[in-house]
C-alpha cells in the first residue's frame, strides 16, 4: 500500500502526512466556518455604513465608507466612556484572584460538612448571569433594596448605585466579582489538592510559616492554576455583556456602558441596526483580546517546547 | 434518517393541505403582526368580519411576539414577504420605506377619501408626498394623577380644563411638603423621559420648532432649545429620584401607592393603574399644562400602523384590506376592544371610559398638531443620543452645558449643515 502510493505519487503524499490533515479536517472546517469567516466579515463590514436591511431584490444595501467608522470612533464619547469602562472592569476584576485564593485556602481544610461549605461558596457560579444580574438589580434597587435601606440607615440618605453614573460600573462589577470569585476559588482549590506535601513538610521543618510559606512555597506550586485564574478572568471582564444589558441596559445615561454592551447596542439595538459601526467596534475589541489570547498562546507553545 | 425526512415531508404536506383546504378558493391575504392577546382576539374579530363581507378572500393572520418582531421584520420583508405587516408611523417606517420594502398606497388613501377621514394622521404616514401606512389606532399621553395624593398634601385637584403651569409648579412645592413626588417616572428603558421633554418643548415653543428639533433642522444651544431646557429645570427637583434606575412600572407602584401625585405617560398605562387598585374615582386624566401662552396646544399621540409590502403577493386584496382598517366602522370595534383611540374621526369611542373620552377630547381639540413621540418623530441614533441627554438632565442639571454640547455635535454629525 505504501510502496504503492509511492509509486504513483511523491513522498509529499503518503497516509503519514495525509492522516494528520484527515484528521484535523473536522475542526478546521468548523474553525474556519464559525470563526475565521465570520471574523473576516465582521471587518469587512466594518467599512460599510450598512443598516442591516436588503433591498427587495436581495441586494445588500450597505455603502461603502472606507475607515469612515473607525474615524467617527476616536470622536465618539460613548465609545470613550465604554472604553474607560472595560478598563475598570479589566482592573477590578482581577480582585477575584486574591480573594478567590484567600476563600480557597480557608475552605481547604477537613472538617465536618466542608464540602457543603464548599459547594455553597462555589453556588454563585452555577447559577447564570442573568439571575445574577437580576439579584443584584434587586439588592441595590431604590426604595426597597436591601443596600439602599442599609445606607439610608447609615447615612440618613439612600443611595441608589444603579442611578448613580458615577457609581454604577462599580455597582456592576461587585455583581460580577460575585460568581467570578467564586470560579477562581475552584481554580485554586483543585490546585491546592496538587501541593506536594513533602514540601511542605520540608518547608515547615525549615521553619516556614504564614505568609512566607505562602509566598515562597504555596504559590509557586500553584502557578498553573494561576495562569489560568488570570486568563478567564481577563476574558470574562472583557466579554463582561449579560449583567449590563440586565442591570441597566448601559446606562444611567449610557455611562455603565462597556464595549461588548455598545457594540450590541450599535448593531441589534432597538435605537441602532448601524451594522457597520457595530462591526468596527467588535474589530476594536477583538484587537484587545488579541493581546490577551496571543499572551496565552504564546506562553502555551513555549511550555510545549520546554517539555 | 430517510424516515425522519419522509415524517417531515409527510408533516409538512399535511400542514400545507389544512391551510390550503381552508382557502382552496379563496384568495390568500397574509399579514404579519405583533399583537398581545387583547389586539390579538381584536383583529381576529375584524378579520371574520371582512371575510363575512368578502367571502372570496380569506386573511390568514401570523402572530409574533413583540419583541421579536422588531428583528423579525428585518428579515421577512426580503426573505419572505407577507402582504401586510405591522409597523410605526413617520420615522420609524423609514428605513423600510427607503429600502423599498413598503409599497406605496397612496391610492388606497385617494380612493377611499382618507384624507378627509384619517386627517390627523396624514403627515405621520407620508414620505416624500406619498403614503406608506395605514394608521389604525393611536393613544394619547398626558398627566395622569392621583386623586388619593392630591387630598393628602391638601392640593386642590385640578379641574378638567387642567391647571396652568405657575399652579402646577406651585402645587409641586406643596407636595415636595408633604414629601410627595410632584412627577414620576422611570427611565431606565429611557423612553419614558423624552414624554416629559417633548411636553415641555410643545408647550414652549409649539409644534414646528419641536418638530424641527426632532428632524435637527434647528440646534440645541439656539435659545428656544435653551428655555425648553430652562422649564425642564423648574419640574427637576420634583421628579422621583434615582429614577434612571428604575422602569416605568416600578414608578407605576409608587404612583399607585400615592407617593408620587403625577405621571407623565400614555394612555396604555391605565391598565397598569388599575391593576394596582385605583379606580375612575381616584385617577385622574388633564392635559399638559400651557407654559408660554398663545402656543397652539400640540398633543403626543404615537400611531401604530399596517404596511403593504413590496413583495406582497396579492396586493390588490390586501389594499382592500387596508380600506377595511381605515374605516371608521372597523376602527370602532378594534378600539373599543383594545381601548385605544381609532384614527378615523369618523369613528366613535366608548362613552363610559373617562380617559378615552378625555383622550379623544384632547386630541381632536389640539390645534397645534400630533407628535409621533421623541423616538418616532427623530432618527433611531438621534432620539437615542437625544434621550440620554433628557435622562442626564433629569438627574445632573448643573451639566446643562455638556449636554447641550454632545445633542449639538450629534446633530452636525448626523445633519452636516
Amino acid at each position: 500500500m505504501a510502496q504503492a502510493s509511492q509509486a504513483t505519487a511523491p513522498r509529499r503524499w503518503n497516509q503519514r502526512t495525509v492522516a494528520p490533515w484527515l484528521f484535523l479536517a473536522p475542526g478546521l472546517f468548523m474553525f474556519g466556518v464559525y470563526v475565521l469567516w465570520p471574523i473576516i466579515q465582521s471587518v469587512t463590514l466594518s467599512f460599510y455604513d450598512w443598516n442591516g436591511l436588503y433591498n427587495q431584490d436581495g441586494q445588500f444595501t450597505g455603502r461603502f465608507v472606507g475607515m469612515g467608522n473607525y474615524a467617527e470612533l476616536m470622536t465618539d464619547p460613548a465609545f470613550e466612556t465604554s472604553l474607560w469602562n472595560n478598563l475598570k472592569w479589566l482592573v477590578l476584576y482581577m480582585l477575584a484572584l486574591p480573594i478567590g485564593l484567600f476563600i480557597a485556602i480557608f475552605l481547604n481544610q477537613t472538617v465536618t460538612g466542608i464540602r457543603l461549605y464548599k459547594s455553597l461558596f462555589f453556588f454563585p457560579f452555577v447559577i447564570s448571569q442573568v439571575v445574577v444580574g437580576l439579584i443584584f438589580a434587586w439588592f441595590y434597587a431604590p426604595n426597597f433594596g436591601l443596600f439602599y435601606l442599609l445606607t439610608e440607615s447609615i447615612t440618613g440618605k439612600g443611595t441608589a448605585i444603579l442611578a448613580n453614573p458615577d457609581l454604577v460600573t462599580y455597582g456592576i462589577i461587585a455583581a460580577g466579582l460575585w460568581p467570578q470569585i467564586a470560579y477562581v476559588m475552584i481554580l485554586y482549590l483543585t490546585g491546592l489538592n496538587n501541593v506536594a506535601p513533602d514540601q511542605i513538610e520540608a518547608a515547615r521543618l525549615d521553619g516556614a510559616k504564614g505568609w512566607r510559606m505562602l509566598w515562597y512555597v504555596v504559590l509557586p506550586q500553584l502557578r498553573p492554576a494561576t495562569f489560568i485564574a488570570v486568563i478567564v478572568t481577563v476574558i470574562g471582564a472583557l466579554r463582561s455583556f449579560d449583567l449590563v444589558s440586565i442591570m441597566t441596559n448601559g446606562g444611567p445615561f449610557g455611562s455603565s456602558r462597556v464595549l461588548s454592551y455598545y457594540m450590541f447596542e450599535m448593531a441589534l439595538g432597538e435605537y441602532g441596526f448601524r451594522m457597520g459601526y457595530g462591526a468596527a467596534i467588535a474589530v476594536v475589541l477583538f484587537a484587545i483580546m488579541m493581546i490577551f489570547i496571543s499572551g496565552f498562546i504564546w506562553k502555551m507553545w513555549r511550555d510545549e517546547k520546554e517539555r | 434518517m430517510v424516515h425522519k425526512l419522509s415524517g417531515a415531508i409527510a408533516l409538512g404536506a399535511a400542514l400545507m393541505l389544512s391551510t390550503s383546504a381552508f382557502a382552496q378558493d379563496k384568495r390568500v391575504v397574509t399579514w404579519n403582526a405583533d399583537y398581545d392577546p387583547i389586539p390579538l382576539a381584536a383583529a381576529e374579530a375584524l378579520i371574520a368580519d371582512f371575510e363575512a363581507a368578502n367571502p372570496e378572500i380569506a386573511v390568514q393572520l401570523t402572530n409574533f411576539d413583540h419583541e421579536a418582531y422588531k428583528n423579525a421584520i428585518r428579515n421577512f420583508l426580503t426573505a419572505d414577504a407577507p402582504d401586510l405587516a405591522n409597523w410605526y408611523a413617520a420615522n420609524r417606517m423609514r428605513p423600510f420605506v427607503e429600502a423599498g420594502l413598503f409599497a406605496d398606497i397612496s391610492d388606497v388613501w385617494a380612493n377611499n377619501g382618507l384624507m378627509d377621514s384619517l386627517a390627523s394622521s396624514v403627515p405621520s404616514s407620508t414620505i416624500d408626498g406619498k403614503q406608506y401606512a395605514i394608521p389604525y389606532t393611536y393613544y394619547q399621553w398626558g398627566i395622569y394623577y392621583n386623586r388619593d395624593a392630591y387630598a393628602a398634601a391638601g392640593v386642590e385637584v385640578p379641574g378638567a380644563e387642567g391647571v396652568s403651569w405657575d399652579q402646577f409648579l406651585a402645587n409641586c412645592e406643596k407636595f415636595k411638603a408633604a414629601s410627595i413626588d410632584c412627577v414620576t417616572t422611570g427611565s431606565s428603558a429611557l423612553w419614558p423621559v423624552a414624554g416629559i421633554f417633548d411636553y415641555v418643548s410643545l408647550r414652549t415653543n409649539g409644534y414646528q420648532f419641536h418638530s424641527d428639533l426632532a428632524a435637527g433642522k434647528v440646534s440645541w444651544t439656539s435659545p428656544e432649545a435653551r428655555a425648553v431646557f430652562d422649564n425642564l429645570g423648574k419640574l427637576q427637583p420634583f421628579v422621583t429620584e434615582n429614577h434612571a434606575a428604575i422602569d416605568w412600572q416600578d414608578a407605576a407602584a409608587i404612583f399607585v401607592q400615592g407617593k408620587a401625585a403625577n405621571y407623565v405617560m400614555g394612555n396604555f398605562a391605565v391598565g397598569v393603574f388599575k391593576e394596582g387598585g385605583m379606580t375612575n374615582d381616584n385617577l385622574g386624566f388633564m392635559v399638559f399644562p400651557e407654559i408660554t401662552a398663545g402656543v397652539a396646544r400640540a398633543e403626543e399621540a404615537p400611531t401604530d400602523t399596517i404596511h403593504l409590502t413590496s413583495g406582497a403577493k396579492n396586493p390588490d386584496d390586501a389594499k382592500t384590506f387596508l380600506a377595511y382598517m381605515a374605516s371608521a366602522e372597523a376602527q370602532s370595534k378594534w378600539n373599543a376592544a383594545v381601548g385605544q383611540l381609532p384614527t378615523n374621526s369618523g369613528a366613535t369611542v366608548d362613552p363610559a371610559d373617562p380617559f378615552l373620552t378625555a383622550g379623544f377630547q384632547a386630541l381632536s381639540t389640539a390645534t397645534g398638531g400630533i407628535a409621533q413621540f421623541w423616538d418616532r418623530d427623530a432618527d433611531a441614533e438621534y432620539a437615542k443620543v437625544g434621550m440620554e441627554g433628557f435622562q442626564q438632565f433629569l438627574v445632573q442639571p448643573e451639566q446643562l452645558e455638556a449636554i447641550l454640547a454632545r445633542l449639538e455635535q450629534a446633530r452636525t454629525r448626523l445633519y452636516p449643515q
